[in-house]
């Protein structure tokens, strides 16, 4: 995205002096020409409708190829996007065309998030490209490009006005792609209804602010033709891979019993326009569109919300470098603290416990010296029985060796006494 | 050789069947770009007085330094500077910003050491307003203002590359593309010119310096005339801004007494090819080539040199070889993963030695318990075992006395019943 002004960024400006013979760098476009021939080209078309709107079989007239996959069925649990790349070759031109299909659009209940996972697929692109771009070592040069240059959106010909859900949708999608509406299966519109209806989709567009896809003016050898296709938008399209024959040629046709819609026919639809357009002379305009402006506004959204942001124009240059370095220290400064804490949480948990512990063993040592010392209440109860006990039997012992001691006295005199009686009775 | 980046394979393409008009896309791009117009900076290295100046008027058919512009080489300079001339010029509707950047003093002075620092120093300025341009948030279509190309003039000693030669090729072979002139070839006879050539490539080889090499392009007619070129490398140059009579002709070249020198590139057995040659080579065939490469390999080279010193400064080297290609937003998101897994695995680990610790502490209070437990138990039995010694003492005791109790009794009452007798006696008289 280099350019030339007749002022470079100091303002000084470039004196135009003449030349006195040819140089040769006029063939400089040629060397730019020949070095894009030889990369190759790229192009990625976003496809939103409705299921069996007509998706696949346009995209198969557009580029006059069978394109893989089956029709789909209605069933799909939410929106799916499914994308498929191709190669193709043209004289000598090679395109790596991408085709993204939304699958299951329009098919549920309710269809409140059915834009969320077309821009979350066109912003993971965005993403894709940002990395790349974003890294230290790059190879942007041979980069596959999967960022959606051209979305077209599929207009149910319903003949009266814009769904809700297309609305809602287009005015998601006009700041992050080049939105090109078409009207799908139009032969089932009669013309006059048609008018009314292109009529009734612009205004519907204009007065909910959806910034479609203008096909540029700027260049004078397309001006013209552009300012007038971009009159006749919405394009209103037929689609078929059949053949019919018409006259002594094989033309692209669907076959009523009234009649046949002839697909290249500029009065029976607007096919070739879209072809025109589309393909033939804006193709590179909708790539430059994607890069410098969608892609930008994601880029600059996105380093914006993490923080980046450009220094005053007086001031020193921005560098992102440096922003990086502050951001990547500020970052391992934030998971540092979190360490940190944790650590903290743990030494505090530890505290608490031994605590907890200590407490537990505090009790036990209590509720052991407790019992110790009943147990030495319980010894002396039963030393004091003891000596009670002893006591007791001291006295007895005493008693009883009284009382022996009064016996054998009390039988000594006894005995004398008896003798006596005895003696006395031999008297 | 210069590295460049590989082009896109092409694998099997579909054919068409009729017509879709992608094929158009190249004219496309040409419209846009001739819209948009072209820029090219071209430098020229060089001592004074080796005809930089009259070679860029005689590249570009224009009087690019002229009375009222004049070259640096008019100027007397002490120091290296660098000085830029820019130009606005046209022709078959494309327009071409030109801009030539000059160092007038190079090599002039006694001490050359670091002559080429300025040099460096204002490609280096270059990529990083081209960087710090790319690197805004807010990025608005710049202008590049990158050195394209760098046209460095030999002087014509006939014997080889001078050390200034080699040491400023060597410094600046990876910043830009560099393609070396022979300066002054008209001092030169042929032969001498082509072992000057064998020498000088053979130094360049020897010092491993990476000249530009033009690649071969679309055209069969012109690669044929790159490939015999390029056998001549370096190319011998004698520039004019005179115009002299020459059997007839007006031709611009050098007047000497023996003989009128034509400007232009001298190749060998004295064929001599005016600069047409040169001037298709870096202009009609190869200007895009030159910018390409300058974009996609010295610029890429300077973006990771000053990126990586700038994110990596302290990491150790091993580490940060695998970082050079990741995004830093991408490196830090890594970084803040891998740092989330760090602290659950250590948040793990002292989970696992807090309960490991509790369980012992709560084990030991355990042991402790059951010991106090059992010796309590033991006391208690103990105590038990006293305490019925004692009820056993107790009751023998007891026995005893009521036995020796009774017996005393027993004792009275013989006694009192003998009294009794002998009291019932006595009343009978039987008492005397």
């Amino acid at each position: 995205y280099s350019q030339t002004d007749a002022e470079d960024i100091n303002g000084e400006g470039a004196r135009a002096i003449p030349l006195s013979g040819h140089v040769g760098f006029d063939s400089m476009p040629d060397q730019l020409v020949n070095k894009s021939v030889n990369h190759g080209f790229c192009f990625n078309i976003l496809c939103v409708g409705e299921t069996g709107v007509g998706k696949s079989t346009l995209m198969d007239t557009l580029f006059n190829t069978k394109f893989e996959g089956e029709p789909t069925q209605h069933n799909q649990p939410g929106v799916q996007l499914k994308s498929n790349t191709y190669e193709l070759q043209e004289s000598n031109v090679r395109l790596k065309l991408t085709m993204v299909n939304t699958v299951g659009f329009g098919d549920q209940i309710n269809k409140e998030d059915s834009y969320k996972s077309i821009v979350e697929f066109i912003d993971t692109q965005f993403e894709a490209y940002l990395q790349e771009e974003l890294k230290i070592k790059r190879t942007l040069h041979s980069y596959h490009d999967t960022r959606i240059h051209a979305c077209l959106y599929f207009i149910a010909p319903t003949g009266h006005s814009l769904k809700s859900l297309d609305l809602v949708t287009m005015k998601k999608l006009d700041s992050k792609v080049n939105i090109i509406p078409i009207i799908a299966k139009s032969d089932a519109i009669s013309k006059s209804e048609l008018t009314k209806f292109k009529i009734k989709i612009t205004s519907e567009l204009v007065s909910n602010g959806v910034q479609i896809y203008q096909f540029p003016t700027d260049d004078e050898t397309v001006a013209e033709i552009n300012s007038t296709m971009n009159g006749h938008l919405p394009f209103a399209v037929v689609g078929s891979t059949e053949e019919v024959k018409i006259g002594n040629k094989m033309v692209k046709a669907r076959q009523y019993p009234w009649g046949t819609v002839q697909v290249e026919n500029e009065n029976h639809c607007d096919f070739v326009k879209l072809r025109e357009m589309l393909i033939r002379v804006n193709m590179e305009d909708l790539r430059e569109q994607t890069h410098t402006r969608h892609y930008e506004l994601y880029r600059r959204c996105k380093l914006e919300e993490m923080g980046f942001k450009d220094t005053d124009p007086d001031s020193k240059p921005f560098s992102l470098q440096e922003t990086y370095e502050a951001k990547r220290n500020e970052f391992m400064g934030e998971l540092q603290k979190k360490e940190e804490e944790m650590r903290q949480m743990f030494v505090q948990r530890v505290k608490e416990k031994e605590a907890e512990l200590k407490e537990a063993e505090k009790e036990l040592h209590e509720k052991f010296d407790r019992l110790k010392k009943l147990h030495q209440d319980e010894k002396k109860k039963l030393e004091d029985k003891k000596k009670f006990l002893d006591d007791e039997l001291n006295i007895f012992k005493q008693k009883k060796t009284a009382a022996e001691l009064l016996q054998s006295q009390a039988q000594q005199a006894g005995g004398s006494t008896t003798l006596k009686r005895d003696k006395e009775r031999k008297k | 050789m210069i590295e460049r980046p590989d082009s896109a394979v092409s694998s099997v393409a579909r054919n068409l069947e009729g017509y879709v008009g992608f094929a158009n896309l190249p004219n496309q791009v040409y419209r846009k770009s001739v819209k948009r117009g072209f820029e090219f900076t071209l430098m020229v290295v060089g001592e004074s007085g080796l005809g930089k100046s009259t070679l860029i008027n005689s590249l570009f058919l224009t009087d690019l330094y002229s009375k009222d512009y004049p070259g640096p080489s008019q100027r007397i300079k002490k120091t290296v500077q660098v000085e830029q001339s820019k130009v606005l010029v046209k022709e078959g509707g494309v327009q071409l910003t030109l801009t030539i950047v000059d160092t007038p003093g190079f090599g002039d002075a006694v001490d050359n050491s670091n002559c080429w620092q300025p040099v460096i120093n204002y490609i280096d300025s270059k990529c990083e307003d081209f960087l710090n341009a790319e690197s805004r948030v807010n990025r608005r279509l710049m202008p590049d203002s990158r050195v394209h190309c760098c046209l460095y003039f030999i002087s014509p000693s006939g014997h080889g590359l001078k050390p200034l030669d080699i040491e400023f090729m060597k410094r600046l072979h990876d910043k830009v593309n560099v393609i070396p002139l022979i300066a002054k070839a008209d001092t030169l006879t042929p032969e001498e010119c082509q072992l000057f050539k064998k020498q000088i490539m053979k130094e360049i080889q020897e010092h491993s310096i990476k000249i530009y090499e033009f690649p071969d392009t679309e055209d069969d007619e012109d690669n044929k005339l790159i490939r015999k070129v390029k056998e001549r490398m370096p190319l011998a140059v004698v520039g004019s801004n005179i115009i002299v009579e020459v059997n007839g002709r007006k031709v611009r070249g050098r007047q000497y007494p023996w003989g009128v020198a034509e400007e232009g590139i001298f190749v060998e057995n004295g064929e001599h090819c005016d600069f047409t040659v040169l001037r298709n080579m870096l202009i009609r065939t190869h200007m895009q080539d030159l910018k390409d490469v300058t974009n996609n390999v010295h610029y890429e080279n300077y973006r990771s040199r000053k990126l990586a010193a700038v994110t990596c400064n302290g990491g150790d080297t091993s580490k940060t070889k695998g970082q050079l290609t990741k995004s830093p937003l991408a490196q830090m998101e890594e970084e803040r993963r891998e740092h989330v897994m760090k602290m659950k695995k250590m948040e793990a680990e002292m989970e696992q030695v807090f309960e490991m610790k509790v369980k012992e502490k709560k084990q030991k209070l355990k042991d402790s318990e059951a010991e106090l437990e059992r010796r309590h138990e033991q006391m208690k039995k103990n105590l038990d075992a006293q305490y019925r010694e004692l009820e056993e003492k107790r009751r023998q005791f007891d026995e005893e006395k009521v036995n020796w109790e009774a017996q005393q009794r027993m004792l009275e009452q013989q006694k009192l019943d003998v009294a009794k007798t002998m009291e019932k006696n006595k009343k009978k008289g039987k008492i005397f």
